[in-house]
C-alpha cells in the first residue's frame, strides 16, 4: 500500500492535468467536428464524440493501471518490447488489410490498433535501455551507428507500411540524440538538407534566359558558396582567404556572363563549376597550411552539389505522385484547389474564417458541413479554429508549450539515464506531431497524415500517446521510491 | 563536466519549440484576423444563395383583359465543382439530350470567352427554360447527380396569339447588360424588345435569395437561421397598356395575307389602340427552348416578320400628306381658304393630276380630289412668297420654315418621349441635304416638287401617320403615341406650328373625301369620318395603298394610319380596312361581316407566311 501512496504523492499532477485539458477540449472538438444538425448528445455511441468518450475512459483506465505497474518493468522488459514491437511490425505487412493503400492495422476480433502506435514505445524504451547502460556515452559517429539502426529498423518497417507520416515520427528522436550527445552538426545538416531542397525544387522551373539552365540550381549553388564564406569568416577565421575566393567566384561570374553573349552556356554547370573550383581552392589552402580545418566544407561542399542533382531525381523518381503534388502545393508551384490543395485550403478557409473570438461552439459552418476532410482526426484543429477563433487556438498551443516544457523539466530532473532518455523520446514525439500536424492545417508543412496528440479522434493513437505519457509519468514518479 | 555542457543543450530545444510556437501563433493570426480572403471562402463554401426568381409582371389591355401571363419553367444549374461520380448517360436520358449536348455544353460552360462570369464554385446555367414535362423523370433522381439543381423560373404565356411586335420578346441578357446592370447575371432574362424592353425594370420585379447551408457534398443541410436572412423576391409590376385587345385581333386578322401595317390612336390622350404589323408570328414562337430556333427561322424569312413596321418601316406618305401640307402652307400664307389654282387634269405640269374634277380647283375640292397641280402650286407659293432673293436666301428660309412645321406633326424624328423602343426617323429632308445635292442656289420649288404630294425624300411611320392624324384631329396639338396606360405620359403635349384656325377647312375637306371623295364607299352609317387616301409609287412593284384618318368629325376617338405595302389604290384596300377598324372600335362590332370576310381572305401578297 505504500506504493499507493508514494504515487499519490509523487505523481506529477500538474502534467495529468494538463493531458486531461487537452483530451476534454479534444473529446469537445470532435464533438464539433462530427456534430450534424440534427445530433443531439455528445455521449451518443453512434457518433464519433460518444465513441470518443469511450476511447477517453478506457485512456484513463489504461493510465490508471500503468501507474501501479512496477517502473522496473520497463528496464527489464525494454528489449523485448523492442523486439514484440518489430515483429508485430512486420506481421502487419503480411497480415494486414489494405485501408486506403496502408497496410497497418492490425484487426483482433472487434479491436484494431496500429502496431506503429506501440512501436514508438518500444523504441523509446530500446533506446532508453541502449543509453542507460554503463559509462554509455555518445563520443564520437560509430557510438551512433547502433541507435541509427533501432531507430532505422521501424522506420523502415513502417514505411513498408505505407505510412509515410508515423514512420517520419521516428526522425523526431535526432532530438533525444542532439540532447545526448550527439553532434549538433546532425541538425544544422538536415535543416541545410532541407533548405536545398525546397530551394532546388522551387525554382527547377524558373529558366535562366532561355535555356541557359535553372534559378533552382543556380541559388543552389550559391547557398553552399555562402555556407562556404561564412564557415570561413566566422569558424575558420581565415578571412584573407576567403576574399581571394570572392574575386575567384565573382570573376567565373563576370566570364560567364561575357562568354554568354557568343556562346550558349548552361549557367547551371557555371555554377556547379564555381563550387568546384572553391573546393580546389581550399584543399590547396589546407595543403599549404595544414590547418585541418577545410576537410569538413569541402566534403559538405561536394556532398550538397550532389545533393542538389539528386533532389530533382528524388522529387521525380523516389516520391509518390500524391506526396510530390502536395510539396508542390505547400511550395506554391501549383494551386489544385480542388485535388491535393482542396484539403490545405479549405483547411486554412475554415480556421481564417473563424476571426478573433471564433463562431462559437456549434457555429462553425466550415467544419459542420464537412468541407474540411478528416476534420476529426488529422484536421481536428480546424474545428479549434474556427469556432474558438484566434484565441481558442493560441490557447490551445500555448497549453501544448507548457506541456512540453514540462515534459523537459521531468526529463531533466531524472537522474537515471534511463529515465532521461525516455522522456526525451517522448517530449521529441509529441513535439513532432503538433509540428507537423497544426503546421499542415496552418498550410505551412506538407500534408502528412498524422494525428494531434490527444485531439484527434481514435482510439489506436489516443492509447499510443497515453501509454507514452504515463509510462514516463510513472518512471517520474520512481524517483522519489529510490529515495527513500 | 560533459553531462553539465550536454545539459545546456536542452535550451536549444527550448528554444526550438518556443520558436515553432509562435510561428504558428502569428501565422494564426495571420490567417485569422488580418487575411479576409478565408472569410469569403467559407461564405461562398457553406452558403448556398439560391436565387429566388420573382414572378414577371403581367400586361393587360386598357380594358383590363389578360395579354400576358406566367406559366411555371425549370432551369438545371450546376455546381461544376461539385459533380462527381456522375452517371452521364442515366442523366442525359433522364434529360432526353444527347451525349454529345452534354459535353458541348460543359466545354461552353468551362469556356470563360463565351461564360466570362465561370466558377466551379458557383452555379452555372445547364439548361434553361424547361417545361414541367421536361423535367418530370429527372425530378425523382436528382439526388443521384450532385452539383445538379433545379431553379424555378417562370415563362411568359400569352392569352391572345397577337401584338408579337407590341409586346416584345423575353431573351437571355447579353454580355454587355450583365456588366452594366448588376441586377443580372449569367443565364438571366431579360426583356430583349416591345413593352418587354422598355418596361424591364417595372415588370422584372426583384429577385430573392434563399440562403441554404450545405456540406461539401453539396447536400443541403436546412435553411440557414431558418430562413431569416431569406430574402422573398418581389413580383414585378403589372402593366396596363393601351391597346384594346378586340381592335388589335381585328387589325391583325385584316392584314392577314398582306404585308402591312395599322396604327390607331386616341388623339386625346395620345395612346394606341392597337398597332399591328404583317408579317408578324405568334408571340409564344419566341419563349422558352424553341426560342432560338424560331427566332434564326424568323430572321431568315424574306418578308421581315420580326420587323415591326408600324413604326420601323418608311415610306413616301403620297396624297395622306396633302393635309399637313395645307395646314401649314396656309400657317404661312401660301394660300388661303379661297385660293383656287387652275388644273389641267393629266395635262397638267409639272405634275399631272390622277383625278377628274372642275378646274379651277378650291382647297376643299383639292382635298377631296386628292389634286396634286393644286398642293404643287400650294408648295410653290409658299416657299416663293418672298421671292428666291439674294443667293436664293429668301427660298431656303421658307423651306426651312415648311420643314420645322412639317416636323412639328412628329415627323421626321423619334419619339423620344414615348416608350417605344423600335422606331425609325422617317426623313424631312433638311436644307443641307439639297445644298449637298444642288448646291445652296441650285434647287427651286421646281427642284423639290415632288415633296408637295408627300413623294420623294418624304418619308413618314404608319405610327408617324397616326400620330399626324391625331394632330389634325386635335386642330393643332399632339400627345407623344404611348403604350402604356398611364398619366404621365398623357401629359406630354407637343403643338404644332399651326394655329388652330387652319384646322377646320382641311377637316371639311377629309370629311368631303369620306362621304364624296376616294372613300366614300365604307362610309360608316351613322358617323361621320376624315380621312384621305394615298397611293404611292415606289421602287418595289405596285403602289403601297394608304389610308389615313379620324372619326368622328369632331371630338374624335380614333385616329387612324393604314398602309398596305404594294397592292394599289388608297381607296381599294386601306380605306375599307380603316373603316372596319374605326366601326370596331367606336361601336365594338361589326354590322358588315362580308366586308370583313373579302378582306380577311384576300392577299396581296404569296410571300407571307401564317405564323
Amino acid at each position: 500500500m505504500s506504493r499507493n501512496v508514494s504515487i499519490k504523492y509523487a505523481l506529477d499532477w500538474t502534467t495529468v492535468a494538463y493531458f486531461v485539458v487537452l483530451v476534454l477540449m479534444g473529446w469537445i472538438s470532435i464533438y464539433g467536428a462530427s456534430y450534424d444538425f440534427d445530433q443531439a448528445s455528445i455521449i451518443d455511441f453512434d457518433h464519433r464524440a460518444g465513441k470518443q468518450f469511450i476511447w477517453i475512459l478506457t485512456a484513463f483506465g489504461i493510465g490508471g493501471i500503468l501507474l501501479l505497474v512496477d517502473y522496473k518493468v520497463y528496464s527489464v522488459f525494454a528489449y523485448f518490447i523492442y523486439a514484440f514491437a518489430i515483429m508485430l511490425l512486420i506481421v502487419t505487412i503480411f497480415v494486414a488489410h489494405d485501408i486506403k493503400g496502408s497496410r497497418s492495422w492490425l484487426v483482433i476480433g472487434p479491436i484494431s490498433f496500429q502496431p506503429a502506435e506501440l512501436a514508438k514505445m518500444a523504441t523509446a524504451l530500446a533506446l532508453s535501455k541502449f543509453m542507460s547502460s554503463y559509462n554509455y556515452k555518445i563520443k564520437g559517429w560509430s557510438d551512433l551507428i547502433p541507435l541509427g539502426l533501432m531507430i532505422f529498423l521501424p522506420f523502415a518497417l513502417i514505411i513498408l507500411q505505407n505510412e509515410t507520416g508515423t514512420a517520419l515520427v521516428f526522425i523526431a528522436l535526432l532530438l533525444m540524440l542532439y540532447r545526448e550527445g550527439m553532434n549538433g552538426i546532425v541538425l544544422l545538416l538536415g535543416f541545410f538538407a532541407i533548405l536545398l531542397f525546397i530551394v532546388v525544387i522551387r525554382f527547377s522551373s524558373f529558366p535562366i534566359q532561355t535555356d541557359r539552365g535553372t534559378l533552382g540550381m543556380v541559388l543552389g549553388m550559391g547557398i553552399i558558396l555562402v555556407v562556404q564564406f561564412v564557415y570561413s569568416i566566422f569558424i575558420a577565421k581565415t578571412s584573407k582567404e576567403s576574399t581571394l575566393l570572392f574575386y575567384i567566384v565573382a570573376g567565373i561570374a563576370a566570364v560567364s556572363i561575357l562568354l554568354n553573349f557568343f556562346f550558349k552556356l548552361s549557367y547551371n554547370y557555371v555554377a556547379i563549376f564555381a563550387v568546384m573550383v572553391s573546393c580546389v581552392f581550399w584543399f590547396v589552402i589546407e595543403l599549404m597550411n595544414r590547418f585541418k580545418k577545410y576537410w569538413f566544407i569541402i566534403l559538405f561542399s561536394i556532398g550538397s552539389v550532389l545533393f542538389c542533382f539528386s533532389a530533382d531525381y528524388l522529387f521525380e523518381k523516389v516520391l509518390e505522385p500524391h506526396q510530390r503534388v502536395r510539396i508542390k502545393v505547400l511550395l506554391n508551384m501549383e494551386e489544385d484547389l480542388t485535388g491535393a490543395g482542396y484539403n490545405v485550403n479549405q483547411s486554412k478557409i475554415a480556421i481564417g474564417s473563424g476571426g478573433f473570438l471564433g463562431k462559437g461552439f456549434l457555429n462553425g459552418t466550415q467544419t459542420k458541413l464537412k468541407y474540411v476532410p478528416e476534420q476529426d482526426t488529422d484536421f481536428i484543429f480546424c474545428t479549434v479554429g474556427e469556432e474558438h477563433g484566434f484565441w481558442g487556438s493560441s490557447l490551445v498551443l500555448l497549453i501544448y508549450w507548457l506541456f512540453l516544457m514540462r515534459l523537459i523539466t521531468i526529463a531533466e530532473r531524472q537522474r537515471e539515464a534511463f529515465n532521461r532518455v525516455f522522456a526525451y523520446c517522448v517530449a521529441s514525439i509529441f513535439f513532432f506531431h503538433l509540428t507537423i500536424n497544426v503546421g499542415m492545417v496552418l498550410g505551412i508543412m506538407p500534408v502528412i497524415g498524422i494525428p494531434l496528440p490527444f485531439f484527434s479522434y481514435g482510439g489506436s493513437s489516443l492509447w499510443g500517446f497515453t501509454i507514452l505519457l504515463f509510462i514516463l509519468l510513472r518512471l517520474d514518479a520512481s524517483r522519489l521510491e529510490r529515495m527513500r | 563536466m560533459v553531462n553539465d555542457v550536454l545539459q545546456n543543450r536542452r535550451y536549444v530545444l527550448v528554444l526550438l519549440i518556443t520558436t515553432v510556437i509562435i510561428t504558428y501563433v502569428l501565422r494564426l493570426f495571420y490567417i485569422q484576423v488580418i487575411d479576409p480572403r478565408y472569410k469569403e471562402g467559407a461564405d461562398s463554401n457553406a452558403f448556398l444563395k439560391k436565387t429566388q426568381f420573382p414572378p414577371r409582371g403581367l400586361i393587360y389591355d386598357r380594358n383590363h383583359k389578360l395579354l400576358v401571363y406566367n406559366k411555371p419553367a425549370y432551369d438545371i444549374a450546376i455546381i461544376l465543382r461539385e459533380v462527381h461520380e456522375l452517371d452521364t448517360l442515366a442523366f442525359c436520358r433522364a434529360l432526353d439530350i444527347n451525349k454529345q449536348f452534354f459535353i458541348k455544353r460543359i466545354a461552353d460552360i468551362k469556356d470563360r470567352k463565351k461564360n466570362p462570369g465561370y466558377s466551379s464554385y458557383t452555379p452555372q446555367l445547364f439548361m434553361s427554360q424547361l417545361s414541367i414535362n421536361d423535367i418530370a423523370t429527372i425530378q425523382q433522381s436528382m439526388y443521384k447527380y450532385p452539383g445538379f439543381y433545379i431553379q424555378n423560373r417562370t415563362l411568359r404565356e400569352y392569352a391572345y396569339p397577337m401584338a408579337a411586335h407590341v409586346l416584345g420578346s423575353i431573351g437571355e441578357v447579353s454580355r454587355r447588360k450583365i456588366e452594366n446592370d448588376d441586377y443580372y447575371k449569367q443565364g438571366d432574362y431579360a426583356g430583349r424588345d416591345g413593352i418587354e424592353y422598355t418596361y424591364e425594370e417595372e415588370l422584372r420585379g426583384e429577385k430573392g435569395v434563399e440562403i441554404l447551408l450545405r456540406d461539401a457534398k453539396g447536400r443541403i443541410k436546412g435553411k440557414y437561421e431558418n430562413g431569416k436572412e431569406d430574402i422573398a423576391p418581389k413580383a414585378g409590376r403589372n402593366l396596363t397598356l393601351t391597346l384594346d385587345a378586340d381592335l388589335q385581333l381585328l387589325a391583325e386578322k385584316l392584314l392577314t395575307g398582306k404585308i402591312g401595317s395599322i396604327v390607331a390612336i386616341e388623339p386625346a390622350t395620345g395612346e394606341i389602340l392597337a398597332m399591328a404589323s404583317n408579317p408578324t408570328f405568334n408571340p409564344s414562337l419566341l419563349v422558352g427552348r424553341q426560342r432560338s430556333k424560331n427566332y434564326a427561322e424568323l430572321v431568315k424569312d424574306p418578308t421581315k416578320p420580326l420587323m415591326n413596321r408600324a413604326t420601323q418601316a418608311q415610306y413616301s406618305p403620297g396624297s395622306s400628306f396633302k393635309t399637313i401640307q395645307a395646314l401649314v402652307c396656309q400657317q404661312f400664307g401660301g394660300i388661303n381658304q379661297d385660293t383656287r389654282f387652275l388644273c389641267n387634269g393629266t395635262g397638267s405640269s409639272p405634275i399631272k393630276c390622277t383625278h377628274s374634277h372642275g378646274s379651277p380647283v378650291s382647297l376643299l375640292m383639292a382635298i377631296e380630289q386628292s389634286c396634286n397641280p393644286y398642293f404643287w402650286n400650294t408648295f410653290r407659293s409658299t416657299l416663293e412668297r418672298d421671292g428666291y432673293g439674294e443667293k436664293n436666301r429668301n427660298f431656303i428660309e421658307n423651306y426651312n420654315k415648311w420643314e420645322e412645321s412639317i416636323e412639328s406633326f412628329g415627323f421626321g424624328h423619334k419619339f423620344t418621349d414615348g416608350d417605344i423602343y423600335e422606331q425609325s426617323r422617317g426623313n424631312i429632308p433638311k436644307e443641307k441635304y439639297f445644298n449637298k445635292y444642288y448646291g445652296a442656289t441650285g434647287w427651286r420649288a421646281l427642284t423639290i416638287r415632288s415633296l408637295s404630294i408627300g413623294q420623294g425624300e418624304v418619308l413618314v411611320t404608319p405610327l408617324q401617320l397616326a400620330n399626324g392624324m391625331a394632330a389634325i384631329a386635335n386642330q393643332g396639338y399632339y400627345i407623344t403615341p404611348h403604350l402604356n396606360r398611364c398619366d404621365s405620359l398623357r401629359k406630354k403635349i407637343h403643338r404644332t406650328n399651326v394655329d388652330k384656325q387652319y384646322f377646320p377647312i382641311v377637316n371639311e375637306g377629309m370629311w368631303r373625301v369620306c362621304e364624296f371623295g376616294t372613300g366614300r364607299h365604307y362610309k360608316i352609317p351613322g358617323l361621320e369620318m376624315c380621312g384621305k387616301t394615298g397611293t404611292v409609287q415606289n421602287n418595289h412593284g405596285k403602289d403601297h395603298s394608304i389610308f389615313v384618318g379620324f372619326a368622328p368629325r369632331n371630338n374624335a376617338k380614333i385616329a387612324i394610319a393604314v398602309i398596305i405595302e404594294n397592292a394599289g389604290f388608297g381607296a381599294t384596300w386601306a380605306a375599307p380596312i380603316s373603316s372596319l377598324m374605326v366601326e370596331q372600335y367606336m361601336f365594338k362590332k361589326i354590322a358588315r361581316p362580308e366586308l370583313q370576310e373579302r378582306l380577311t381572305g384576300s392577299s396581296t401578297n404569296i410571300d407571307v407566311k401564317e405564323r
